[in-house]
């Protein structure tokens, strides 16, 4: 069994290391972006954290996900909701877990119907490797290798806490 | 589902849903429980934030093809049909059945046949004969979805949901709702499916308000209540809906004349006064001004008629990724069951 850390101390360290990357960008007014559900919390603490003053956005990526045509439509879909204009804005994309990569890059499909942003930076609280995709967090909380049978999904909103699970392989 | 459903809302259950409820045919809303129709309204609200955005695109049915066959011409429902397959990155093919091979004497069925050889997905059906969308979706390939968009006197569904949208946006819920359907209701399809629709979602009263003569022989199995004298039926009404007065379809003499039946039945700025002061007006159009409907009711404060088309996108969009989506599931349970049988 993996010791799982504990989301407090993963975002102690993804506060730091993204003020870090935005500060040697000279980024000084990001957007943050959530996916949905996870991500949306995340964003949410770390703009908090940042003390950012625009509101932040959430993403829901399911009419962007490639998978549709095997899995069909996700049938608990909300709008995605970006209260502001991400037209030359730097963004800070949000996702409590990154594994494939495949959702973010739905996410990033999606963003760019909103119009075409300055920079997109991908901040993940988990880093799980095992990516399809040549996509990469540029900052995260922490890298976990599990076995291949075993998840991590983040619950809460209050308290925020990962749980393990298992699936079939 | 809670209520007891008669042997047609089974056999129509049977035929519009997958094996796990999922939608794979949008025909007709009988035998669809609430919430199915509350889901459909939940997934047209993200449509609607699409329709909002820069591009207002989403790849849900790229690679797919949408064919719009229209026995009965309908420039509005065709065009918001269209612009809803568009919109979630369909191909879509425009066939105008009055003016193509129908007329050259090429049967419906083979019609269908040289359309499915195309490899098209959706077949959206509109006919002047109750029942052909029906009809259609039992003799396609599986895997074809089918959507009504308005079939004869029987039901044109799409139109009753972009209205309950509309009602949902301005009243928040349906409970407790008075909700009165005024006019032409003999021939209208619309009225139909609005007050299955308003049952189903939990509408407190539904209220038809016409002349005799143009309300349907069976208007007492409808669960509605009757009002012949329209400035009594306006009272507390949270909700008015005026169909079109549908001059195509009449046949001998139902009415006095266009103005007689404005007088007793077009709703005027007098006659609105009477519901409730937050009543909103709707209309499906076209809007005859004058005939059914003034214009500074029209185009006044409480008319939602442009949102009502700006919804029509959204709730088809919604209706077209639902089915499709089912279709999707069916396919790969039956990719499942040729595994196991080999």
């Amino acid at each position: 069994m993996t010791d799982l850390p504990t989301v407090p101390a993963l975002l102690d360290r993804l506060e730091q290391a993204l003020g870090d990357y935005l500060q040697e960008r000279n980024i000084h007014q990001p957007l943050m972006v959530g996916i949905r559900t996870g991500g949306v919390w995340i964003a949410s603490e770390l703009h908090r954290r940042l003390g950012l003053t625009e509101p932040w956005g959430e993403l829901d990526i399911s009419f962007y996900r490639d998978d549709f045509s095997r899995i069909g439509l996700n049938p608990r879909v909300t709008p995605s909701h970006l209260p502001f204009e991400t037209e030359n804005r730097d963004l800070v994309l949000v996702d409590d877990v990154i594994m494939s990569g495949r959702t973010i890059r739905a996410a990033m499909n999606e963003l760019f119907d909103y119009g075409r942003p300055s920079s997109i930076t991908l901040a993940a609280l988990l880093d799980m490797g095992g990516r399809d995709l040549p996509i990469q967090p540029d900052v995260y909380g922490e890298r976990l290798s599990l076995l291949p049978t075993q998840r991590v999904k983040l619950k809460g909103p209050d308290p925020l806490v990962i749980e393990l699970r298992e699936v079939n392989p | 589902m809670a209520e007891e459903l008669n042997a047609h809302d089974r056999a129509s259950r049977r035929l519009q849903l997958t094996e796990d409820g999922q939608l794979r045919h949008f025909i007709t809303l009988d035998g669809l429980d609430r919430a199915m129709l509350t889901d459909i309204l939940d997934t047209a609200d993200s449509f609607i934030e699409v329709g909002e955005r820069s591009i207002k695109k989403v790849p849900l049915l790229r690679g797919s093809t949408v064919v719009n066959l229209f026995f009965e011409s309908s420039t509005r429902t065709r065009s918001t049909f269209e612009l809803a397959a568009k919109r979630l990155s369909a191909d879509v093919l425009n066939l105008d059945i009055n003016t193509s091979a129908t007329s050259k004497g090429e049967s419906l069925s083979d019609t269908l046949l040289n359309l499915e050889a195309m490899a098209s997905d959706m077949f959206v059906v509109r006919h002047s004969q109750s029942g052909a969308p029906h009809f259609i979706a039992e003799s396609v390939t599986p895997g074809v979805a089918i959507i009504n968009a308005g079939d004869g006197r029987h039901a044109h569904p799409t139109q009753a949901m972009l209205d309950m949208l509309t009602i949902r946006q301005n009243k928040q819920r349906f409970e407790g709702l008075k909700v009165a359907i005024v006019g032409d209701i003999l021939h209208s399809r619309v009225a139909r499916s609005q007050i299955r629709a308003l049952h189903t979602l939990g509408a407190a009263e539904v209220r038809l308000i016409a002349p005799g003569t143009l309300l349907p022989a069976d208007v007492d199995s409808l669960g509605c209540t009757v009002e012949y004298d329209m400035k009594k039926g306006m009272a507390d009404l949270d909700v008015v809906i005026m169909l079109r007065l549908q001059k195509e379809r009449m046949e001998g003499a139902l009415l006095p004349s266009e103005r007689e039946f404005y007088r007793l039945y077009g709703l005027d700025t007098e006659k609105l006064a009477l519901a409730k002061p937050d009543c909103i007006v709707m209309h499906p159009g076209p809007i005859n001004r004058g005939v059914e409907i003034e214009s500074a009711v029209a185009d006044g404060p409480q008319s939602v008629i442009l949102n009502q088309v700006t919804n029509g996108i959204a709730v088809r969009m919604a209706v077209m990724s639902m089915a499709m989506s089912g279709q999707v599931e069916e396919r790969a349970a039956r990719a499942r069951r040729q595994e196991v049988g080999q």
